[in-house]
């Protein structure tokens, strides 16, 4: 999916102006927490998640995500919004909240880019 | 606090490069070349005129190229107060002369003006004729000038590095590239700035993209653990080689009380206020783990927390969150 139809189907705003309308999103991944999202996120994820701060951005830029969805119609503030725009990180801000987020792209055949979490080489 | 004084190893650089310098230069490369000097029946009166004219305090008396005394402003003092001006310079130079070789390190003429006490040493040839002479500060003057050759170099390999950008390679020699970054405490604002920065670093250096994201994953936990969990902020130092990427954070307190515990995944001391802002899940030193090939955490209440991480670039694991799908 390309990112306008993503911000479409989850009645989402795009608040960044320069982003590759042609990337083609194939995966996602949801968190709050910026720890677990490092932890198991998979490059080129869409990042959904219900925390709005300037940190979601530089998690996502560190883990290469594709773009960003912040959750429940948060209103990013300016300094966010500004970041992500000068790291061409694509932002959307959604009404809906994670689950009907998440269940919408699934419908839409986008996978989880989630790897799943190993302790075994833990000591 | 000087800024120096917050870099401890660059102090240690310095002092080894002007300790190597010592030890690299002759003296032939730091010495004043043809000096002033003085027959043996100059007088003293035309010595003094000389000395004045040419801002010495002492110079060489020769005879045929070969040193035979030093004359210095003391010694012409001395013959001035006898009433003695129209007497030679031979009747009052000091003929015991402490001299070095040009071919001598550096480093015995510091030896010479140490034990000597003297402030000129002549410089002879291996024929022991005279060719030169040497101060302390045609010394300090010397070490300077090579320490600004020096720079120079830097400034070159600094072109070299900016080179390598284009050509998207790995730096194969013996340099490396440091980078230094202050982190504030509880500066959540910038949070993840180093670390995105360091990523970036790495990516124009040529670093493949897997090994930018996870030495940038363990970066910005450690950069994360220097906001929520010091007293004071810290440090993050980043080492660039040809073989691998060394990266350290370190702080002056409070230190983990429990490393064991810390390294659980899913254990976090971090407040509400802190969870609050998206962090605290308690992933951090396993992320970290799960990103770089060695990992050293050192804590105690005394000293801090030091955490050292290396990741080999030769070096793909098929492990941990920076795997690709």
């Amino acid at each position: 999916m390309k990112i306008a139809e993503i911000a479409e189907l989850v009645c989402g705003k795009i608040l960044t102006e320069d982003y590759k309308a042609n990337l083609e999103v194939q995966g996602a991944f949801v968190g709050d927490l910026m720890s677990d999202v490092l932890s198991t996120i998979k490059p080129e994820a869409v990042l959904i998640t219900g925390l709005n701060h300037p940190q979601v951005i530089r998690t996502a830029l560190i883990a290469d995500a594709s773009m960003v969805i912040i959750a429940r119609g948060k209103e990013p503030t300016s300094e966010m919004i500004e970041l992500a725009e000068n790291e061409k990180m694509p932002l959307i801000s959604s009404p809906m909240g994670l689950f009907e987020i998440s269940s919408r792209l699934a419908e839409k055949n986008i996978i989880s880019f989630e790897n799943s979490f190993n302790c075994n080489n833990y000591p | 606090m000087s800024e120096n004084a917050s870099h401890p190893d660059l102090i240690a650089n310095r002092i080894t490069r002007v300790e190597e310098l010592v030890y690299e230069l002759s003296v032939s490369e730091v010495m004043t070349k043809n000096p002033t000097t003085f027959d043996y029946d100059t007088s003293i009166r035309d010595a003094l005129e000389v000395m004045r004219r040419l801002k010495v305090s002492g110079a060489p008396v020769v005879v045929d190229q070969i040193l035979t005394g030093i004359i210095t402003f003391e010694d012409v003092v001395r013959a001035l107060r006898d009433g003695r001006a129209d007497k030679n310079v031979c009747d009052y130079m000091t003929t015991e002369v402490y001299t070095v070789h040009d071919y001598d390190q550096v480093v015995e003429a510091l030896k010479t003006f140490s034990k000597s006490q003297v402030g000129r040493l002549p410089v002879l040839d291996s024929n022991n004729n005279l060719v030169g002479m040497l101060t302390k500060g045609d010394v300090s003057n010397g070490l300077l000038a090579a320490m600004e050759r020096d720079a120079d170099k830097v400034e070159k390999s600094k072109f070299k590095y900016s080179k390598l950008f284009n050509d998207k390679e790995i730096i194969s020699d013996h340099t490396s590239l440091i980078l230094r970054y202050k982190v504030k405490k509880n500066d959540f604002l910038h949070g993840g700035t180093a670390s995105n920065q360091i990523k970036k670093a790495l990516l124009r250096l040529g670093a493949s993209t897997q090994i930018a994201r996870k030495c940038g994953i363990a970066v910005y936990e450690a950069e994360m653990n220097l906001i929520i969990h010091t007293n004071n902020g810290g440090n993050l130092r980043i080492e660039v080689d040809s073989e691998k990427v060394s990266m350290q954070a370190y702080d002056d307190g409070p230190g983990i009380e429990n490393i064991e515990k810390a390294m659980t995944p899913g254990w976090s001391t971090a407040s509400q206020e802190v969870r609050t802002k998206g962090f605290g899940a308690g992933m951090g030193l396993t992320n970290i783990h799960n990103c770089v090939d060695e990992m050293v955490l050192r804590s105690s209440p005394d000293t801090g927390t030091n955490l050292f991480m290396t990741k080999y670039l030769d070096k793909e694991t098929e492990n941990g969150p920076g795997k690709d799908h």
